[in-house]
């Protein structure tokens, strides 16, 4: 370690860009090419968001294993590289503070050094994407079980895939894109285990006109048919089980379908419930958050621009609300061409005429989605567990008890925090925050969108004491703090 | 268990070998695995126990945001196995409940 | 909403943090029925951000008899604590084995000690023993005290709890006697007729023969409805809270201790912030970090997981309220920022005085009055 080191280099921008997924990397692209100086800030050493995750690197050099959608990533990169906006690649923000003269202070941190790096902008735009949907079932936090998002960056990162007995879990587009690669690259698997009701289609029908017109339909129903051949469904699994051995590693899946239980002894479960905005950023800024009724989840209150409550901060891509990655690249080009007018860079007139292809583009790329929102909605069953299912896994608080608070008059998830210190681990409440919103609305016979949410606070994400310390200070921040006067 | 894609028939890439050791054992890893892969391609799918119950947990995410996979690396604790990239010479270690903090 | 029906409570109370929670708790031997009145989950809550310390030194500074009270409370909190545990199964982890404010430099200890000597010079308070140590003194109570860290005043006196055992004990011990505890009860308007408050709320009226106004920051603008005229000043402290590490076994410091499961608490920050209290500033936590590290330096390394701004429950001078209404009888006003530390003298002591209806004389100090004495 370099003890010596104490300086900080502070980087300043007109626009700074965080995340570098298809809407960072677009938003980043146009923004720049609107001669805005800016900034790109991603906590990967590569560009590529989750999606296109390690696309510039990965070893799965076979195209026809990860598809043609994943190396549509390509095309994002590129244009980026070119586009003279810069790009800081394995950093983390963790703090975005409004500064006396409008604009931001921002805190990231890059690696082991041990210091905090500090930017100063004007503008931010959002693109922190989404993560996948909490999904707690007995036996989710036993080594064994991954998410099937894990599973997919494990194979675009590294070429690494499971062997043995896999079985994949749960519901949504992911789930089967996961299980057609695999095939792609000989992988074999086991089964999926469908939680989806069977009948869901039924409340998705009113959607299909949309869906009938949109892009996915083709592609979709090809996929489908690829691993419906090759991989045995189990179509309205009700309940799911992870259960462990003598080392506490996960060895066999219980589920229950067409009310009878079975079991299957496996090496790998990969579970997925869908996907929704990560907004501790956005929350932790200040911006208002709404619920989403279709998808069962928070996301930022953003008007057509993707402009939230909060002055001069934008939000572009799923972060905004779950739209998928097509409709994300058009999202952060709107985003740049709306921050280029906020920042004064170029008139109304000329911010409608420049955003009109990629709202155009926007449009086309969002038809069908309320179909698959529809049909891929998360059962309650498995949004509500029940008993002692783990619900917060950095505090191990478990279903039952936060029913039973609830049961005891706790009024939301910050009261509950206070009982059951759940949300007070490391992932700050991105894996328990909706389901402990959902179980107390389920004991109080409320709405999630009452019950609310954690408030959250910037870190937002663990950074160490010394980095904290090596931030500057004020007359004021030690006045505020340190008290002995004579 | 997880393996590796080999590079006939599937295209991988083969990439420069890393090794790195986990709990003084060696293991080869590739040069842009995150530590998170390389333990779970070496058949090791646990690599920590709570610091509130002592059960086992492992890579959970592989993005950075559940922070189950908190190993020991180089001397530091607490470290994401999954947003950390393996180096040459690279100690990791399990982790036994809370950290320690070496007054 | 249609609004539940409830009888007429013997006392209700306004407030369901710290302080309205150790009042019902303790009220619960000298009244039939109780109703403690709360918010909803997002409020102004000192309750949830506080440091949980048990503290006497540096209290009662220009108001002798606060720092009697305090070390009252201090000597009744293992009663508290042990009935708590019988009573609820939930160990509030209190531990009273000394407590330390670290000094950095001749200058901070020069100014502390002048100060110390001056407070405890006060009339009104009761001599208790305290100490300057010097670095090595106070490092053999510290395991890794950083060098900067020159001194420090310690007395035996001062300990913590956690403080988040202590409200889910409270409200356990509620459920199971039968105390009533009403969340987004709001109270919006307080008005006696016949010797019965009615307390309006969003979830309608509540009438009890007694109420206590335990409810902050709002204890201001409802004790204007019953007669009780109390300035108040919010103070924003912020707390930085570091993840989980084996017990270092260290004696606990004003602004550093080791929760009982693993976690740390980083305090603070007194700032003038209005109501402000959702904002966490990063050179305030530059400097709450930085003091920390210097502290303790082995804390380098460990992570902050969380940082929380709350608003400190003040009234003007800073010091408690309690006061009985002269015009509305039977309504009581409790205002004070050291929930925790007086959460055992207000179980225990305050609370019997207020079923009896009266306060003691020695309380006459803290009434409302010391802020009116120019104006009559």
């Amino acid at each position: 370690m370099n003890h010596a080191a104490t300086t900080h280099d502070t980087l300043a921008c007109d626009l700074l860009v965080i995340g570098a997924g298809p809407a960072g990397l677009a938003a980043a692209t146009r923004a720049a090419g609107l001669g805005l100086d800016t900034v790109l800030i991603d906590e990967q050493p590569a560009p590529g968001g989750q999606i296109y995750r390690a696309v510039t690197t990965t070893p799965v050099q076979d195209r026809d294993i990860l598809g043609a959608d994943y190396w549509h990533g390509l095309g994002l990169v590129e244009p980026f590289r070119r586009s003279g906006a810069r790009h800081v690649a394995g950093a983390m923000v963790w703090a975005v503070n409004r500064t006396e003269d409008g604009g931001f202070e921002v805190a990231y941190t890059t690696s082991a050094d041990g210091l905090a790096g500090l930017l100063h902008c004007r503008h931010v735009i959002l693109a922190t994407g989404a993560q996948e949907r909490p999904f707690p079932v007995p036996g989710w936090t036993l080594p064994g079980v991954i998410t099937a998002g894990a599973a997919q960056i494990l194979l675009k990162t590294s070429g690494v895939v499971p062997e043995g007995t896999t079985v994949l879990a749960g519901g949504g587009p992911l789930l089967y894109l996961l299980a057609w690669q695999y095939l792609n690259a000989g992988v074999k698997i086991h089964s999926i285990l469908e939680t989806t009701p069977p009948g869901q289609w039924r409340q998705a029908l009113p959607h299909a006109w949309g869906f009938l017109r949109s892009p996915y339909l083709g592609k979709g129903l090809k996929l489908l048919r690829a691993v419906r051949a090759a991989v045995p469904i189990v179509s309205g699994v009700t309940a799911l089980e992870a259960v462990g051995g003598e080392r506490g590693h996960l060895t066999e899946v219980r589920y229950e379908a067409g009310g009878e239980r079975r079991s299957i002894a496996v090496d790998q479960l990969l579970l997925h419930q869908g996907v929704v905005p990560n907004t501790n950023l956005s929350r932790a800024i200040g911006a208002e958050h709404v619920w989403s009724q279709r998808q069962d989840c928070w996301e930022p209150q953003v008007d057509g621009w993707g402009a939230t409550s909060v002055a001069q901060v934008t939000i572009a891509g799923d972060g905004a609300g779950i739209a998928g990655a097509m409709a994300a690249e058009h999202r952060g080009r709107v985003a740049a061409v709306h921050a280029a007018k906020a920042l004064g860079r170029i008139d109304a007139a000329a911010r409608d005429r420049e955003a009109a292809p990629h709202r155009a583009a926007l449009a086309l790329a969002t038809r069908g989605r309320e179909f698959f929102e529809a049909l891929y909605r998360a059962p309650a069953q498995f949004r509500r567990p029940v008993g002692d299912t783990i619900v917060c896994r950095c505090e191990e608080a478990t279903a039952e008890q936060v029913r039973q608070a609830a049961r005891m008059g706790c009024q939301g998830p910050n009261q509950m925090k206070a009982f059951l210190r759940c949300g007070m681990g490391p992932c700050q409440g991105r894996f328990c925050g909706l389901t402990v919103g959902e179980l107390i609305a389920d004991e109080q016979g409320r709405h999630p969108r009452d019950v609310g949410y954690y408030r959250l606070r910037f870190p937002i994400k663990p950074v160490t004491l010394g980095e904290i310390a090596s931030l500057p200070q004020t007359d004021h921040s030690r006045s505020a703090v340190v008290r002995f006067k004579k | 268990m997880f393996r590796r894609l080999e590079a006939a028939g599937t295209g991988a890439a083969p990439g420069r070998t890393v090794r790195i050791s986990v709990d003084g054992g060696a293991i080869e890893c590739r040069e842009g695995d995150s530590v998170a892969a390389a333990l779970l391609a070496a058949g090791m799918p646990a690599c920590r126990d709570t610091a509130v119950s002592g059960t086992p947990r492992g890579p959970f995410c592989m993005m950075g945001v559940c922070y189950d996979c908190l190993v020991g690396i180089d001397g530091r604790a607490n470290q994401q196995a999954c947003m950390t990239r393996v180096r040459e010479g690279m100690a990791v270690v399990r982790q036994t409940g809370a950290r320690e903090v070496s007054a | 909403m249609a609004a539940a029906h409830h009888p007429e409570f013997d006392v209700a109370i306004v407030g369901g943090g710290l302080v309205g929670s150790s009042l019902a708790y303790g009220l619960r031997d000298g009244a039939e029925s109780i109703a403690v009145l709360d918010e909803g989950d997002v409020a102004l809550r000192a309750s949830r951000g506080n440091f949980g310390l048990v503290w006497l030194q540096s209290k009662g500074f220009g108001m002798g008899a606060y720092s009697r009270w305090t070390l009252g409370s201090t000597r009744l909190w293992p009663r508290l604590a042990a009935r708590l545990l019988d009573e609820t199964g939930i160990d509030v982890a209190l531990e009273q084995k000394g407590g330390l404010t670290p000094l950095m430099g001749d200058y901070e200890i020069e100014a502390r000690l002048a100060w110390v000597n001056k407070l405890m010079a006060q009339p009104g308070v009761e001599p208790y023993e305290w100490k300057l140590l010097d670095h090595h003194q106070a490092a053999s109570l510290v395991p890794g005290l950083g060098p900067d860290v020159t001194g420090a005043i310690w007395t035996p006196h001062d300990g913590i709890v956690n403080p988040l055992k202590l409200l889910r004990a409270f409200h356990t011990a509620f459920e199971r006697s039968g105390v009533r505890y009403l969340p987004h009860h709001g109270v919006t308007r307080i008005t006696q007729a016949g010797g019965v408050f009615s307390l309006e709320t969003p979830k309608g009226t509540i009438r009890a023969r007694k109420i206590v106004l335990a409810s902050g920051l709002r204890n201001g603008e409802l004790g204007e409805q019953v007669g009780l005229h109390l300035p108040m000043a919010p103070q924003r402290g912020q707390i930085i809270v570091l993840e989980r590490t084996r017990p270092l076994h260290a004696t606990p410091m004003v602004t550093l201790r080791q929760n009982d499961e693993g976690s740390w608490l980083v305090g603070d920050s007194q700032e003038d912030a209005g109501y402000a209290d959702h904002v966490t500033t990063l050179p305030v936590l530059a400097t709450l970090a930085d003091r920390a590290v210097r502290t303790l330096p082995a804390l380098k390394e460990v992570r902050a997981v969380r940082a929380w701004s709350a608003l400190r429950v003040r009234a003007q001078d800073g010091f408690p309220v309690y006061e009985q209404s002269a015009s509305h009888p039977g309504a009581f006003i409790v205002t004070c920022h050291s929930g925790v530390t007086l959460a055992a003298t207000h179980a225990l002591t305050l609370a019997p005085m207020i079923a009896a209806g009266a306060l003691a004389p020695e309380l006459d100090t803290f009434s409302t009055r010391r802020f009116h004495v120019q104006k009559t």
